[in-house]
């Protein structure tokens, strides 16, 4: 391999992680249909079910376990009631419902308790350090989203 | 029906419905805290709550606590908060400041605080502003004793208004929310019902809408104050008013107001009005 095909491998690197940043909808340019469904892919990158899985039970992150009881995470201790249990929730919503109700839930719910995890704009005096950025990123939503869709 | 059978009958009945009301939704209500002075009777379950109020039943935070966690509070003795009131109390007998007095000098003994607690925060006309415990006993630290002001939400002041809350212990909450306080609690209720946060919750999301149901491990409660400052087996310290408020805005990313800010200090007096009934049963014992 001569020096000059050396170079253009990190250059091809860089030109699809360009293209795959620009794949990403951004939390203000997402589209809503009226029941508040999201039917475009935020990242045009299928979701990861297996990661969707940690992010869900991860209390930093998705800590979806604090309100919703999910029998897929028996081996987690202490699931919340306060929203309905997630057992089956793929025979009830379908994904661009799923997906809109994590991006933004006031959509689909209006006055719900629940976060919106792809909105930039969120309650007042919300900390500094959580100012302008979302809950959680689009992929992770899109994770979440595939692992949802496997509680049948 | 025999007689013998139709009494049986009606005792059973009588029981059953003593039981019902000693249950909330299979909750146990009966308080009767062990003191010094006798047993004391607590109030933490009203039906009737007063005209005007957002919720149907009062509950005190202790209802929804486990039995382990409730046991603790039944007996003055084995109250971890009262470690705390009994430092207050020497600091109370203690002279301070450059007049060389202590509290006991002027008010004699702590149950000359009896009936106090019940109904603060309140307008003070002489002062012209929204009082809080924690302001009389600076306010009193510096006018009379001239000594420092202790830190509002530290630990001498927190013990002080927990030793000068249990005067009033068993006495029901009844803080006035009309006349001059009534800007301070319209603020209060703004307060109450804003959603904050990156998690965008307003303190009615959970308090108000969800009380009685599980939060992950956390039994919600009513988020009622009657029994602040409480000692929490989470920091084995007893926690103040302001401090709890401060730490429900961190847990939903918000930017905490001030411990002993206006804003804390209304919607202290908005979230004590909603509890009015209750006893005061400070210091009690939470996770």
């Amino acid at each position: 391999m001569k020096p000059y095909q050396l170079a253009l491998i990190p250059a091809s690197f860089l030109a699809m992680a360009t293209l795959a940043s620009a794949g990403t909808i951004k939390p203000d340019d997402v589209v809503f249909a009226p029941n508040g469904a999201v039917s475009t892919s935020l990242t045009g990158t299928p979701g990861d079910p297996a990661n969707g899985r940690k992010v869900f039970a991860n209390r930093k992150l998705g800590n979806c376990l604090a309100c919703h009881k999910n029998s897929d995470l028996s081996e987690q201790q202490f699931h919340g009631e306060i929203g309905p249990a997630l057992d089956g929730v793929a025979e009830r919503y379908d994904e661009a419902q799923l997906r809109g109700i994590l991006v933004n839930s006031k959509k689909t719910f209006e006055g719900t308790i629940m976060p919106s995890f792809y909105r930039l704009k969120n309650g007042a005096r919300t900390m500094k350090k959580f100012q302008g950025k979302t809950i959680l990123t689009a992929q992770q939503v899109e994770d979440v989203v595939a692992y949802l869709k496997t509680l049948k | 029906m025999k007689k013998t059978t139709r009494t049986a009958m009606i005792g059973a009945f009588l029981a059953a419905s003593l039981a019902f009301s000693a249950q909330a939704g299979g909750m146990n209500t009966e308080l009767v805290i062990d003191t010094d002075n006798g047993p004391v009777k607590i109030i933490t379950h009203v039906k009737n709550p007063p005209k005007g109020s957002p919720l149907s039943e009062l509950y005190s935070g202790w209802v929804f606590r486990s039995k382990e966690t409730q046991a603790l509070e039944t007996d003055d003795f084995d109250n971890p908060g009262m470690i705390f009131v009994e430092q207050a109390r020497d600091a109370w007998n203690t002279p301070d400041g450059t007049v060389g007095k202590s509290c006991a000098d002027c008010h004699g003994d702590p149950s000359s605080m009896k009936g106090l607690r019940t109904v603060l925060p309140r307008w003070d006309a002489k002062l012209g502003k929204l009082m809080t415990l924690e302001d009389y006993v600076n306010e009193s630290r510096v006018k009379y004793m001239g000594a420092k002001p202790w830190k509002y939400g530290g630990g001498q002041l927190t013990a002080m208004v927990a030793l000068i809350s249990m005067q009033s212990r068993g006495m029901p909450v009844n803080v006035k929310t009309d006349g001059p306080v009534r800007k301070f609690w319209e603020l209060g209720k703004k307060l109450y019902y804003t959603r904050v946060g990156q998690l965008d919750m307003a303190c009615s999301n959970c308090h108000e809408d969800n009380y009685g149901k599980y939060i992950r491990a956390d039994h919600l409660s009513q988020g009622q104050i009657n029994g602040f400052p409480a000692y929490r087996l989470k920091n084995a310290k007893l926690n103040s008013v302001h401090g709890r408020f401060k730490g429900c805005m961190k847990n939903i990313r918000a930017t905490p107001y001030k411990v002993g800010s206006d804003e804390f200090k209304a919607l202290e007096l908005y979230v004590a009005s909603r509890g009015n009934g209750l006893s005061v049963e400070a210091p009690s014992v939470r996770n």
